[in-house]
């Protein structure tokens, strides 16, 4: 067996997929659940950054939607590292390719919530702090979905999960205020439901160098309870609604907030979703007090410029 | 470029730090532990100095040192580490990911005892507990083998595509002054060819490495890695002659130490061979026929050599710095592995020596060739000091 191995050609006796656009980099026939977001979310991603890019995949819905061994939904090269390790296997890769002059081509990071939040945090602090040029996207569903849906530090407060089954009893952590705080040339929320905004985003973060650093929600139709085609009006919800505001950091100090202020109560929002079934009215409140105080506190945030950072570094 | 060899007087440390330089690896991820700092140290003062250029990263873990190696070899460059004890350990899951990524690293790990509870000995257990994680093993006595022996490992594991462990042992070897025959850069860049593995991670032809696989193909990618560790004993040693064709020094993978007409022979690894040297000239001295077998080549074993060399001696005494609860030495139990169904196999007497960094004199060792050659082997290790 060769140490990496080219893709042999498709003999599986079904009709032949339809062959992908000229120049697409996200090819049909990949490995997501129907109605999943998140192929679609990393189709508009690799259009932008074009086909001088490697991709890091630690294991997650990605890893299974970028395809099994021989096959390939990406038409860039894919190494897979340990789940807490993309971070650090990204800066690997980074130094190698730069060794031999390959400072353009991109090396981006395509990760879960899980391997971002929670096992793979302490290598991305240790990356961050270095300002390793690398682009890294994480892709949260707000829970270990790709094991059948337990609670990580990115599950939202009361969320019922496999490993909370009466429901999370403390809040999501915030990873951008966190990578903020490290002084990230760039950090930022995106969601498909806002495709304009998301493009602009990773366009801008392609051309910086650096840390960069994209939170997408990606609502998971099992895990969160959704019908087969709610993902797309979930994730537009969870912006209308304030639970997922959509925010862009540079250099850890100047904020800017790119989603209208909340148009819709968090009840709306949660009455979606099947993990929040139940949910006692005083807690629904309590949701909806704490999306209203982490929105004041972006528009604080926003309105105060560079001298209220949490580091005080404006680089 | 400096045309001929200077002879610099070195520690082990340093001696691995010269060997990287002159191998010229293009990256370096490298996290600082006693007693391995002062490798970490040299290199970052030669790249300061402008003297090796090598992207040096400084992640905060080994467990992200290991974790940066492997796409950094896959993606065509050769790489460089060290690390030690708990370091080692930490890196425990990355050490089976980059020989199953095939990834041909070498790392250099100054053995030093794990915790609890915390010490900073010599002693084996670190490398040796990772025996089966896929990565060629060298264990080294001096600072001029800790050189020849990083050198040869780069040679040998990009020529079957696995990752090397080139052991020494915590301050015996690794802060040690001796004189060390430093090569001209000229010479190892003959003996080291620029590394140019015919796959690799990049964009302009795509290829990957990691993607679940089926059963069928895991057992296949298993069998692959065992045929290349199956030729590592033969690359090794024509390594080693490559290397004194150029540099006038050879190690070999098994040596021999005053063996002709021995009936007993001590057989160990890394610098206990240096106080047995000492202990087989005094036996020898008082007319008892006793040679040494230096190991230095651990996986893979080296199982034929290591029959050759024992043939037709009556006793071996294996002395291990090391210690595997309920197993008791690893060198013991696994050359009695070596030796099971061989014709006339010599009697196997495992001594657990220097554990835990407790001194072994070269008198203590005739002593446990007295003691041992009382009794017929026991079957499990005896504590010995």
């Amino acid at each position: 067996m060769q140490t990496l191995s080219t893709r042999p050609p498709v003999t599986t006796p079904i009709a032949a997929p339809l062959p992908p656009a000229a120049g697409e980099l996200m090819c049909s026939g990949h490995a997501a659940c129907p109605g999943c977001m998140e192929p679609l979310t990393l189709r508009h991603i690799l259009a932008i950054l074009g086909p001088d890019t490697v991709a890091v995949i630690p294991p997650s819905c990605m890893a299974i939607i970028s395809g099994p061994q021989p096959f390939s939904s990406l038409r860039i090269p894919v190494y897979q590292p340990t789940l807490e390790a993309s971070a650090a296997a990204a800066s690997g890769l980074r130094r190698a390719l730069d060794a031999q002059g390959r400072q353009q081509t991109q090396v981006i990071v395509l990760a879960g919530d899980g391997g971002t939040y929670d096992i793979g945090f302490q290598c991305l602090s240790s990356a961050a702090e270095r300002n390793e040029n690398i682009l890294y996207f994480c892709f949260d569903n707000e829970g270990y979905m790709n094991t059948g849906a337990q609670k990580s530090s990115s599950t939202p407060h009361y969320a019922r999960t496999g490993s909370t089954p009466a429901g999370k009893t403390t809040r999501k952590k915030n990873l951008t205020e966190i990578m903020a705080a490290h002084g990230v040339p760039y950090a930022a929320t995106a969601s498909i439901g806002d495709l304009t905004d998301l493009r602009r985003k990773v366009t801008k973060a392609r051309d910086l160098k650096g840390l960069r650093l994209i939170t997408l929600l990606i609502p998971c139709l099992d895990g969160w309870g959704l019908p087969d085609d709610g993902a797309l009006g979930a994730a537009r919800l969870a912006v209308a609604c304030g639970a997922f505001p959509l925010v862009e950091v540079e250099d850890g100090v100047r904020w800017t907030i790119n989603s209208a202020a909340p148009t819709r109560p968090v009840a709306d929002y949660l009455a979606l979703q099947r993990r929040y079934r139940q949910l006692p009215p005083c807690d629904a409140a309590a949701l909806q007090a704490e999306v209203d105080e982490a929105w004041t506190r972006l528009v604080q945030r926003s309105a105060a410029g560079p001298h209220t950072t949490p580091t005080g570094d404006t680089r | 470029m400096n045309r001929a060899a200077q002879t610099l007087l070195l520690t082990g440390n340093h001696a691995v730090a010269w060997a990287a330089r002159l191998a010229r690896p293009k990256v370096v991820p490298v996290y600082p532990i006693t007693p391995q700092t002062p490798v970490l140290e040299k290199l970052t003062e030669f790249q300061a100095a402008g003297e090796f250029d090598a992207e040096v990263l400084t992640p905060e873990s080994e467990h992200s040192v290991m974790s940066a190696c492997i796409p950094a070899s896959l993606a065509g460059v050769r790489v460089f580490t060290a690390t030690a004890s708990q370091g080692l350990l930490l890196m425990h899951e990355l050490l089976h990911y980059a020989s199953g990524a095939r990834a041909p690293i070498v790392m250099a790990n100054v053995n030093r005892t794990v915790a609890s509870p915390w010490a900073f000995w010599p002693d084996q257990t670190d490398s040796l507990a990772q025996r089966d994680t896929g990565w060629i093993q060298y264990y080294v006595e001096s600072p001029q083998e800790a050189l020849d022996t990083v050198l040869q490992a780069f040679r040998v594991g990009e020529g079957v595509q696995l990752p090397v462990l080139v052991n020494l042992d915590a301050f015996y070897v690794s802060h040690s002054l001796e004189p060390v025959s430093v090569p001209a850069q000229d010479m190892v860049d003959a003996y080291l060819p620029a590394y140019a593995p015919a796959h690799r991670l990049d964009p302009q032809r795509p290829e990957s490495w990691g993607n679940v696989v089926t059963q069928d193909m895991y057992y296949r990618h298993r069998q692959a890695v065992e045929e290349a560790m199956a030729r590592v004993p033969e690359l090794a040693a024509q390594a080693d002659r490559a290397w004194a064709e150029l540099s006038g020094r050879s190690h070999g993978v098994v040596e021999r130490y005053r063996c002709d007409g021995a009936s007993t022979v001590l057989l160990t690894m890394g610098s206990m061979a240096g106080t047995a040297r000492d202990a087989v000239d005094a036996l020898r001295d008082a007319g008892q026929a006793v040679g040494m077998v230096k190991l230095r080549l651990f996986r893979p074993l080296p199982v034929r050599s290591l029959r050759a060399a024992l043939a037709g001696t009556r006793d071996v005494l294996v002395l291990d710095r090391n210690h595997s609860p309920g197993a008791g030495g690893v060198l013991h139990q696994e050359l009695r592995a070596a030796l099971y169904g061989m014709a006339d196999a010599p009697r196997v007497h495992g001594c657990l020596a220097g554990v835990g960094g407790v001194n072994v004199s070269p008198r203590h060792i005739a002593g446990f060739v007295q003691q041992a050659l009382q009794r017929p082997p026991q079957p499990e290790s005896q504590w010995v000091r």
